[in-house]
């Protein structure tokens, strides 16, 4: 192998490493707040990029009704909770709606990639504290297990929804950068320097949130110890909604970032939030610099592996978890043990 | 005693009844309306809207099923289909690994079945069972005719690594045999895949004079931009699977110049005045044209419609020996299906023999190229 081959694999390898690094770090965020696997995180990815692609071709996309559905679903449960809650819920689950689905009415017809961006991340944003809400807090208290089995049915809701909302096309989100910079043989696409910004910015936004506020701090107590979090008076349902809507935040900017580097279908995600899983696992679930190290590795080696051998490439790739889980039950024994 | 009358009468018409309705014929369809075959199911599914309701002055009747692109649902449809509605014949399904679940059924059933999918299968075996889409090696043969004709000596494949990647290759490697091109290398990627850089990278250091490509749909374009981007040369060919105006609109500037075949039907405009598939295709295109909009033309609908056009010229003949709803009919059926000749559909032009339960020929594959943003006939 040339060295222009090999770091024309490594550029690949990174740039699609970055995506699973985002969605490895909304799978840690997750499960250390609320011991859910985020299985419909990969299908919020391709929700993101479905909805950016339908808003630039001048639609209003589905996802903004089930939103507008979500909300109003969430808005009237909450009037139960007295004046206080209902007040506050008016605001995030009533006016915000209106102003997004608004906007996409009106913006829709304009198709300006940048806002279709914003505001496809805007509409899926939401559908993780809703996921929550209504999926995962009513059993927020079993096992992982019954969380995970609870995470693959509502994998298949998505992705039937998605099939219903987006058909079986597929469809690219219009990209951020079209330049290209050539270093020596290298050529490097503006895309790909725009997905590693996303990831880095991501990862030092992240940082201050968890280090420097009070609710990044508060889910950083609620992952470290749930019942000692709920002792001192952190919400756990705050929590959670707040993981949820990171996560899925982070699911929707992913799916935008890679939609513009390669068409997408609704049933896109899966897969690659997969990949991501693994790289999460690296970190043991838990360690976020671990996760980041393991989601390159997963880049660069499924780029090497399809150089090498392309039909064996996904044996590749998920073969390496079974070193790393070997490692991981050796050391410290199982998760269900400790929860 | 006037009573005991009435009754005896009453169940008497009943039956009667039940009599004539079963002297319809009923054709049961298994279609994959929704799942990921939904894109193709909505073709396959839109012909009916033109069948005609009496063949022959026999009231025909559609039962139209959809299997979810699930082969064991298809099984379960085609039994019922069997068992409750007594089908005297099954159009589909759409799906091939549903048509290897269903046609065991169908055989063993005498209930004569015509695939839709690319199937291959032994009609020796399977006697009630045909096919009507070009199988794979047709439409690839024609492929390589091209490259050969145009001084091509080397090919290398990509594909999807999965059954249609593969069933691409085992083609390829035929039509490649038959032509003295060599194949330089096979390189794999999934539907789901983001980048295929590596596998051009690998495939452009064994510097073919072409690729062949083994995938479908919209994900076709992925290697088609990446060897454009690396600066590939070369000609870029591709299958059936590709031709469609997804394939140009996700993949822009890029797949100008790739070439593939197709179902004659697609460019039913381009034919040449002398094509005998020409005046069928276009009638029904332009009934399904009007219908579902100038965007729908699609090679899907044409199967269903031909399924039909074979059954409906075989069917006066079964009639002749016994009435629908029985096993003669059903046998006689099967006899006058593997007697079509010289049948032109609107995707090629069928000749059944116990041998060939598929009978096309060339005539049922066209070339086309992606010129100025759309697929145009190249003569």
């Amino acid at each position: 192998m040339d060295p222009f081959i090999f770091f024309a694999l490594l550029q690949d390898g990174i740039t699609t490493g970055a995506i699973y690094l985002l969605l490895a770090i909304g799978l840690l965020i997750v499960f250390s707040a609320t011991r859910v696997i985020f299985v419909p995180q990969g299908d919020l990815l391709a929700f993101g990029a479905l909805t950016a692609a339908g808003l630039q071709s001048g639609h209003v996309p589905a996802t903004l009704w089930l939103l507008d559905g979500l909300s109003a679903a969430a808005l009237l449960a909450s009037l139960t909770g007295g004046v206080r809650a209902a007040g506050r819920a008016l605001l995030v689950w009533g006016v915000y709606p209106a102003v997004v689905s608004l906007a996409s009415v009106w913006l829709a017809r304009r198709e300006i990639p940048a806002v279709s961006i914003l505001l496809a991340l805007a509409i899926v944003t939401p559908m993780g504290p809703l996921i929550w809400r209504f999926a995962y807090r009513p059993m927020a208290d079993a096992s992982v297990l019954a969380l995970l089995i609870l995470s693959m049915a509502l994998h298949f809701v998505l992705i039937g929804l998605g099939l219903v909302f987006f058909g079986p096309e597929e469809a690219s989100v219009p990209a951020l950068s079209t330049a290209n910079f050539t270093i020596g043989a290298l050529d490097i696409s503006g895309q790909s320097l725009c997905v590693l910004g996303a990831a880095v910015a991501l990862v030092v936004g992240l940082g201050w949130f968890f280090g420097a506020t009070v609710q990044g701090k508060a889910l950083r107590a609620a992952a470290s110890d749930p019942l000692g979090a709920r002792l001192v008076g952190i919400d756990a349902g705050a929590t959670g909604s707040l993981a949820f809507g990171l996560a899925a935040f982070i699911a929707a900017l992913a799916g935008v970032l890679i939609g513009a580097l390669t068409p997408l279908s609704y049933d896109a995600g899966f897969e690659i939030g997969l990949k991501g899983f693994v790289a999460a696992i690296m970190g043991g679930l838990v360690s976020y610099p671990m996760a980041a190290a393991g989601a390159l590795l997963v880049g660069v080696l499924e780029s090497l592996g399809s150089f090498w051998a392309s039909a064996y490439r996904e044996v590749i790739v998920f073969t390496l978890l079974i070193p790393v889980l070997l490692w991981l039950s050796l050391r410290r024994g199982s998760d269900e043990d400790r929860a | 005693m006037k009573a005991r009358l009435f009754a005896i009468a009453t169940v008497a018409g009943l039956l009667v009844g039940a009599g004539l309705a079963q002297a319809q014929i009923k054709i049961g369809a298994i279609l994959s309306i929704s799942g990921p075959g939904a894109g193709m199911g909505n073709g396959y599914k839109g012909a009916f809207d033109f069948f005609p309701k009496e063949i022959a002055g026999q009231k025909v009747e559609y039962i139209v099923r959809d299997d979810g692109t699930d082969a064991s649902n298809a099984y379960t449809i085609a039994q019922k289909m069997i068992t409750e509605d007594h089908v005297d014949a099954f159009i589909g399904p759409s799906l091939t690994a549903s048509d290897a679940a269903v046609a065991p059924l169908a055989d063993k059933a005498k209930v004569p079945m015509i695939a839709m999918a690319p199937y291959e299968y032994d009609p020796h075996k399977q006697p009630y069972v045909f096919n009507d889409a070009q199988p794979l090696s047709l439409m690839v043969a024609k492929v390589f005719k091209y490259m050969q004709q145009h001084g091509v000596k080397t090919v290398g494949f990509i594909g999807f690594s999965d059954g249609w990647g593969d069933a691409v290759l085992a083609a390829t490697k035929t039509a490649a045999a038959a032509d003295g091109i060599r194949i330089l290398d096979d390189e794999r990627y999934a539907r789901t895949d983001t980048s295929v850089d590596a596998q051009v990278l690998r495939l452009m250091s064994r510097h073919p004079q072409a690729v062949m490509m083994g995938n479908s749909a919209t994900p076709a374009a992925l290697p088609v931009v990446a060897l454009r981007r690396r600066g590939y040369r070369g000609g870029i060919y591709g299958n059936h699977g590709i031709v469609s105006p997804a394939f140009i609109k996700v993949g822009g500037a890029a797949v100008e110049g790739v070439i593939a075949d197709t179902s004659p039907l697609v460019v039913y405009k381009q034919l040449p005045a002398g094509n005998v598939v020409k005046p069928v295709a276009t009638a029904f295109m332009q009934e399904y044209t009007k219908k579902f909009g100038p965007q729908s033309v699609n090679p899907f609908a044409g199967y269903s419609y031909d399924a039909m056009l074979l059954l409906k010229n075989a069917i006066p003949q079964a009639l002749k020996v016994a009435k629908p709803g029985t096993v003669q009919f059903r046998e006689a059926l099967r006899a006058a299906l593997e007697k079509t000749h010289e049948l032109v559909g609107v995707s090629g032009v069928y000749n059944m023999t116990p041998d060939n339960h598929n009978g096309q020929d060339s005539r049922a594959a066209v070339l086309v190229e992606v010129k100025h943003g759309a697929w145009r006939e190249i003569h």
